[in-house]
């Protein structure tokens, strides 16, 4: 029984994908204009991830290694293509509203991140319940950065006007700027307190900057490269 | 004519790809701390999203001739991946000067959301073929221009004076959101 409840508290807590992990960072500046938009992002996440862990663990032994890239990528499309259609038909205000942010959860390193650290080594039902851990950590890392866009960008929080009427709204935070500048305080603050985040430690990765995008000089990707090819051969 | 400049000026400055669509943010932070590996990484993008929108806008075609245009997210991300595979080995084979300055970006193009997104706008705008490549190179152009400035901008600040807790990341954030806010200032030009 620990044993699957350790995904949970791994995905909403230790690893946070926004928080700690810093992964899938455009959907998370884009749709967080809102709380109620933040989430609705964050659970259509989540129901890709659960779906495309289950079917990729499924069939983790049958996928050949050499092509797991490209499998996980059609699994992935194909789910999301579902998850699309489902929010077309039953809530087709969400569906507007996320727009084409919805189809672009393919290329969310998230879900492919899980596919290849999680899905492909663990049962399905274990990888479910990291799909679970990560969607909710991804859902709650979302809703808290709305939150806060919303609360001084609109004065509101999940539509309902909380911010005294003498209270002048930052309406730059809810536009496009505003999502960089609440990226960049998190960040800040995260530093200062010397928490657990991509952009302060290491990340353990077989490759050679660490997987650390954000201190990359640009130069990295070719030692990367050249070990990857090694690997393959 | 005339509409196909709107639409380059529209995609490259007023809807800038990463300072108001957060698409392709990844490259965006990763690869500017440098002005020449900044502009190479644009190069490299411009190269890959103008044949990637060409190739989808034809692909689209074919999909709505089988009535199977709910398949467009699979078959974008299969054909933009397997392109820049083949992008990559005809330029190591027939360009050797090309594939020597732009060759190290092309795997990390694969995961640039810059690209899948440029070739879902193009079909749900309903653009043409000719639109559609413009577009795509207008996208890309507005990537290059907006990684190149924050590249120049980070090489000036390299050297000041910045609050412990802010170094890193959180400056470049700061600086990615003021450039956001004088971007916004294109959004009078259409």
């Amino acid at each position: 029984m620990k044993k699957y409840l350790k995904p949970l508290y791994n995905g909403i807590i230790k690893e946070n994908p926004t928080f700690v992990l810093m992964l899938g960072m455009c959907p998370t500046l884009a749709v967080t204009t809102s709380a109620i938009n933040g989430m609705g992002m964050g659970l259509t996440t989540m129901v890709v991830l659960i779906m495309s862990n289950f079917v990729i663990s499924l069939l983790r032994h049958v996928i050949p290694s050499r092509v797991r890239i490209p499998a996980y990528i059609v699994i992935v499309a194909s789910m999301v293509t579902i998850v699309q259609l489902l929010l077309q038909g039953y809530i087709p205000t969400l569906y507007d509203t996320l727009g084409i942010y919805i189809p672009l959860i393919v290329v969310n390193c998230i879900i492919l991140g899980r596919a290849e650290a999680f899905a492909s080594k663990n049962n399905p039902l274990l990888s479910i319940m990291d799909g679970i851990g990560m969607g909710l950590g991804f859902t709650l890392a979302l809703t808290c950065i709305g939150l806060v866009r919303e609360l001084f960008g609109a004065g509101t929080a999940f539509n309902i006007p909380v911010m005294p009427d003498s209270y002048e709204p930052m309406t730059i935070l809810v536009m496009a700027p505003g999502a960089f500048f609440v990226l960049s305080l998190l960040t800040a603050l995260q530093n200062k307190l010397k928490m657990p985040s991509a952009t302060n430690t290491k990340n353990p990765s077989h490759l050679k900057c660490g997987g650390d995008c954000m201190n990359c000089h640009g130069n990295t990707c070719l030692t990367n490269k050249l070990s990857l090819e090694k690997e393959d051969q | 004519m005339k509409s196909l400049i709107l639409t380059l000026i529209s995609v490259s400055l007023v809807n800038n790809v990463v300072l108001s669509q957060f698409l392709g943010l990844c490259p965006f932070l990763g690869v500017s701390k440098k002005i020449e590996t900044a502009a190479g990484m644009g190069g490299a993008v411009i190269f890959v999203i103008t044949i990637a929108s060409a190739v989808t806008s034809l692909l689209y075609q074919v999909l709505v001739f089988f009535h199977v245009e709910y398949l467009e997210t699979v078959a974008f991300i299969l054909i933009i991946a397997a392109l820049v595979q083949l992008v990559e080995l005809f330029l190591k084979k027939f360009s050797k000067g090309l594939y020597n300055s732009l060759g190290v970006y092309l795997p990390l193009i694969t995961t640039n959301c810059a690209v899948l997104g440029v070739a879902l706008t193009n079909v749900q705008n309903g653009f043409d073929f000719v639109t559609s490549v413009v577009a795509g190179f207008g996208t890309a152009l507005g990537f290059t221009i907006s990684i190149v400035i924050l590249a120049g901008i980070r090489e000036k600040i390299e050297d000041n004076d910045i609050p412990e807790a802010f170094k890193g990341s959180p400056i470049v954030l700061i600086t990615a959101g003021l450039m956001a806010i004088a971007f916004i200032g294109f959004s009078g030009l259409i």
